[in-house]
């Protein structure tokens, strides 16, 4: 059932393209070519259909990004049809009885309306809150995949910048909503958000002016939030997508190696009609378990909060996880960051957390790409994909990036620990303090060490085969395990990765004996080299393979570099 | 009045006049101060049978008078509410040291011992008596107000729902979940450890009724958007997301990665 779908050039994907005559003599044949006479689409669409999906659980993570994506849109739009978004005071008189005859605003009352007098209106508020949740989690899982196997190397590096807009795109859009309902949590986030504003140096107040058309809270900042979040950052958000979709068809989707899959095809299911078929259950199945999950957990209970007014804060005020780790960032900077100088008060311990992280941190997402390219020089382009393990380094300091990540967002959740552990806040808070230094370092090594010892135990898997479980006695009395040789599809899947050696470093000096700039460059970059591929796991070689075979003779043994492959024979292993 | 003007240097008249004042000050106080509790219901038996209940549970801490000792506050003043909210909610007696008292539901003495320790204790000095009546239960609270006054006082500590929250140095407010409306009036009246007191000036008893109401009313209402995940905000909501949510969007990829086309 899998096509392989080799054309790579642009040229040979149209000569595809011409093949294809549609017109069956049936009605919707007549239709299709009605439409096509008019909008040339078949030409499109056949190329569309042919394209080819690889297979792999993990490829669905961007694709359930898609569909929350998809979910919160449509259910936003259900939405807009009855929220006010308006900082207008008004007394309530809904059905919510413990705040009849409260004065509030009419975002929070018309928020109010939706929960407990739309029909269905709670249910598709709580599919719109659970969806951005699920939308950043799935992104953030989806980058997580897509770093890990190296997806973002030549040529995809723009489209792993693309992604990296698009992942903090999300989470601006989701604390813009999450500010709409101007129940007490959100006033209190809005509130919070000014104070970041004010935190930069020099313009701060001036821009908080601005925003808020005056001073907090004003009237303007919620109409303003709205504009935002219905319009603006959806649009630029569908842009990026699109262009993200495109780049996706263009460059075609990555693939593991394996036998059969090669640089230059991909191995799958055509779009049409397997995997669309596939893809659109799975969007059924996304909007499934989300809706689910939303019939069966509150979020954002925002009757219970009450409406927002700058006097009342409540305990374990927090935003929603994916604005946790500046949150967490903010909770850990300590106070003595802020100090005068020049007549101005520099709130470093506000502005490094709270305003400086997020960019800093996608920024430095968005340039590994080409850190990685200039270490290793490798300006080839990459359609396979790397098994993380095959990339120790790499790994490493993925898993570190996140578990940094990680630690930041846990900080945020310091005094629900402090509360729920019974500890202390301020101990909860110091050990946060050192986890956030130590913790990346730890598990850059461990993942680093982990990832070696799984490449070691391929290499003897492909060796000496599998342990079988059966255990045979010798005629001398002596007891060993037999093991069983891999098949050639499975070894192939262990050897079939690159292992580059380190740099070699260059004459420190030139001819004259000065140490030059270049040099000097060269030498930094074998020091960085060193850094990635010092510790490292050879693939098994052919020779290798054969030396350890008594019964190898049918091997055919091509000539082996570092990359090892194995070509198939006629026997049946 | 010349009789009055003669004997004015009097040196009797010097202690007259004290007594006269001491006298009117006394009225003026019993009249504005708080009622307290021996008043009505405590006899000269029950103070007895208190002090001999003090002396053998608390007095190690609280002194052999209830003068206080480095191991308990004096209770001098505290009143009979707060022997009654401090022991109605199991925290004292106190078991050891520990930052803050902590509340424990299994109440090892009766009503009427602890009726007797707090007759004792507000025999030594003038406190808050025990309320009773309506206001205790929340009865005639506008509900909508008891909200907003939760809000504006308590919610900072206790957390929207009453869920809870941590304060500095381990030391944190309870969750007010269940909390019968006559210690929820007692916690206010007396502030325990870290919680301010919100005396009658402060929260009328008809604000602190209202308080009572809205928090028996939002405790019993059904959670209409389903499970509320302790009630504790976004914090559980994406720890919710991250486990159940990415495992259940997993295993459907996986399912239908497993499936033949
Ligand atoms: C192990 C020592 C210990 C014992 C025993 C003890 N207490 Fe306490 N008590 C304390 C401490 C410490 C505090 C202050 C901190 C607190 O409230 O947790 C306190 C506070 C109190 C308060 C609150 C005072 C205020 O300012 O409102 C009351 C009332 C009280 N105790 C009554 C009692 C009574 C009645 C008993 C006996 C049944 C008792 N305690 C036994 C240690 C003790
Ligand atoms: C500064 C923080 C703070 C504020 C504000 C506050 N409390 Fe408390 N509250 C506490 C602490 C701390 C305790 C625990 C005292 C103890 O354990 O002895 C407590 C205990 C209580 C208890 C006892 C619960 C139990 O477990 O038995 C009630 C009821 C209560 N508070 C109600 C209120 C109400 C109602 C308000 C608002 C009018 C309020 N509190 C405001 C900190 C606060
Ligand atoms: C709006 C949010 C996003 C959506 C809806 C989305 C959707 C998708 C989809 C459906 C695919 C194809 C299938 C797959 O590989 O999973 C894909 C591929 C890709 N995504 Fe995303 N994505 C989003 C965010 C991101 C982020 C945050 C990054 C990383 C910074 C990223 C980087 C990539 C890359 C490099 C590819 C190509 C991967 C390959 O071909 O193997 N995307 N995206």
């Amino acid at each position: 059932m899998s096509t392989t779908a080799s054309a790579r050039t642009a040229a040979d994907l149209r000569a595809d393209d011409a093949k294809v005559t549609s017109a069956t003599g049936s009605k919707a044949g007549a239709a299709a070519i009605w439409v096509d006479e008019r909008t040339g689409i078949a030409k499109g669409a056949a190329y569309m259909m042919k394209k080819v999906f690889p297979d792999h659980w993990s490829f669905m993570l961007g694709e359930v990004a898609m569909y929350s994506m998809i979910i919160c849109l449509l259910t936003g739009v259900f939405l807009s049809f009855w929220f006010v978004p308006s900082a207008g005071q008004i007394p309530y008189n809904g059905s919510y009885v413990p705040l009849q005859g409260v004065i509030m605003s009419e975002a929070y009352s018309s928020t109010l309306g939706i929960s407990f007098d739309v029909r269905g209106g709670l249910l598709i508020r709580q599919i719109h809150h659970w969806a951005a949740l699920m939308f950043c989690v799935a992104i953030t899982v989806h980058m997580l995949r897509v770093f890990l196997t190296g997806a973002f190397r030549k040529p995809r590096e723009l489209n792993w910048v693309i992604g990296s807009i698009l992942s903090m795109l999300a989470i601006v859009e989701g604390f813009a909503g999450y500010s709409l309902p101007d129940d007490l949590l959100s006033g209190t986030g809005i509130r919070a958000a000014e104070g970041f504003i004010r935190s930069i140096p020099l313009v701060g107040s001036y821009i908080s002016y601005l925003l808020f058309g005056g001073t907090f809270p004003g009237e303007a900042i919620i109409p303003r939030l709205y504009s935002v979040h219905v319009l603006l950052l959806p649009a630029v958000l569908i842009g990026l997508f699109t262009a993200h979709i495109v780049l996706v068809m263009v460059h075609k989707h990555t693939q593991f190696p394996g036998p059969g899959r090669t640089n230059e095809n991909v191995v799958g299911f055509p779009l049409m009609p397997v995997y669309t078929a596939k893809a659109g259950g799975f969007f059924f199945m996304v909007f499934g378990v989300l809706a689910l999950i939303s019939a069966l957990v509150t979020i954002n209970p925002i009757w219970a909060y009450g409406p927002y007014d700058p006097s009342p804060v409540t305990a374990g005020s927090q935003p929603d996880w994916y604005m946790g780790f500046a949150d967490g960032a903010l909770r850990l900077l300590p106070g003595f960051l802020e100090f005068e100088l020049f007549g101005f008060t520099w709130s470093m311990n506000v502005f490094l957390g709270a305003v400086a992280l997020i960019p800093l941190m996608y920024t430095a997402a968005g340039v590994y790409p080409w850190i990685e390219a200039w270490v290793t020089g490798d300006k080839r382009e990459h359609h396979l994909l790397d098994r993380p393990r095959n990339a120790p380094t790499r790994t490493a300091i993925g898993m570190a990036a996140f578990s940094f990540y990680v630690v930041l967002m846990f900080a945020a959740g310091n005094d629900i620990m402090a509360i729920r552990l019974q500890l202390s806040i301020n101990d909860v808070t110091n050990l946060f303090r050192l986890l956030v230094f130590v913790v990346p370092v730890i598990v850059f090594w461990v993942t680093r060490r982990i990832c070696l010892s799984l490449q070691r135990h391929d290499r003897e898997k492909v060796l000496h085969g599998r342990e079988s479980g059966t255990i045979v006695r010798t005629a001398e009395g002596k007891f060993f395990e037999r093991h069983e040789d891999l098949d050639e599809f499975d070894r192939y899947k262990l050897v079939a990765f690159e292992s580059p050696a380190p740099l070699a470093l260059p004459s420190a000096t030139d001819l004259n004996g000065v140490s030059s700039k270049d040099a000097k460059k060269a030498r930094r970059r074998v020091a960085w080299s060193n850094f990635f591929f010092k510790t490292r796991v050879e693939p098994v070689t052919p020779a290798e393979l054969a030396a350890a075979h008594h019964h190898g003779e049918h091997e055919a043994i091509p000539g082996g570099s570092g990359h090892a492959a194995i070509k198939h024979d006629k026997h049946p292993h | 009045m010349n009789a009055l003007a003669a004997r004015r240097r009097h040196p009797a008249a010097i202690a007259i006049l004290l007594f006269l004042g001491l006298a009117l000050v006394g009225t003026a106080y019993s009249l504005l101060a708080p009622k307290s509790a021996q008043a009505a219901v405590s006899t000269a038996d029950d103070v007895a049978l208190g002090k001999q209940l003090f002396l053998a549970n608390c007095a190690t801490c609280h002194g052999l008078n209830a003068e206080g000792t480095k191991s308990g506050p004096t209770l001098m003043g505290v009143g009979a509410a707060s022997v009654d909210f401090q022991m109605g909610t199991g925290r004292m007696p106190l078991a050891g040291p520990n930052v803050q008292a902590p509340r424990i539901d299994k109440v090892k003495y009766t009503e009427e011992e602890i009726a007797a320790i707090a007759a004792y204790v507000a025999s030594l000095a003038p406190g808050p008596a025990i309320p009773e009546g309506k206001e205790t239960t929340g009865e005639g609270g506008n509900v909508a107000l008891g909200g907003e006054i939760y809000r504006v006082n308590c919610a900072m500590c206790h957390n929207f729902a009453g869920s809870g929250g941590a304060l500095t140095r381990g030391k944190y407010a309870p969750s007010l979940y269940g909390v019968e409306g006559k210690y929820i009036y007692e916690a206010m009246l007396t502030g325990p450890q870290s919680m301010p007191v919100f005396n009658d000036t402060n929260l009328t008893p008809e604000a602190k009724a209202s308080v009572i109401a809205y928090l028996k009313m939002t405790q019993s209402e059904p959670n209409v958007g389903g499970m509320n995940l302790g009630n504790l905000g976004p914090v559980s909501e994406g720890m919710f997301i991250w486990i159940f949510g990415l495992l259940l969007m997993i295993a459907c990829a996986f399912w239908l990665g497993q499936k033949a086309a």
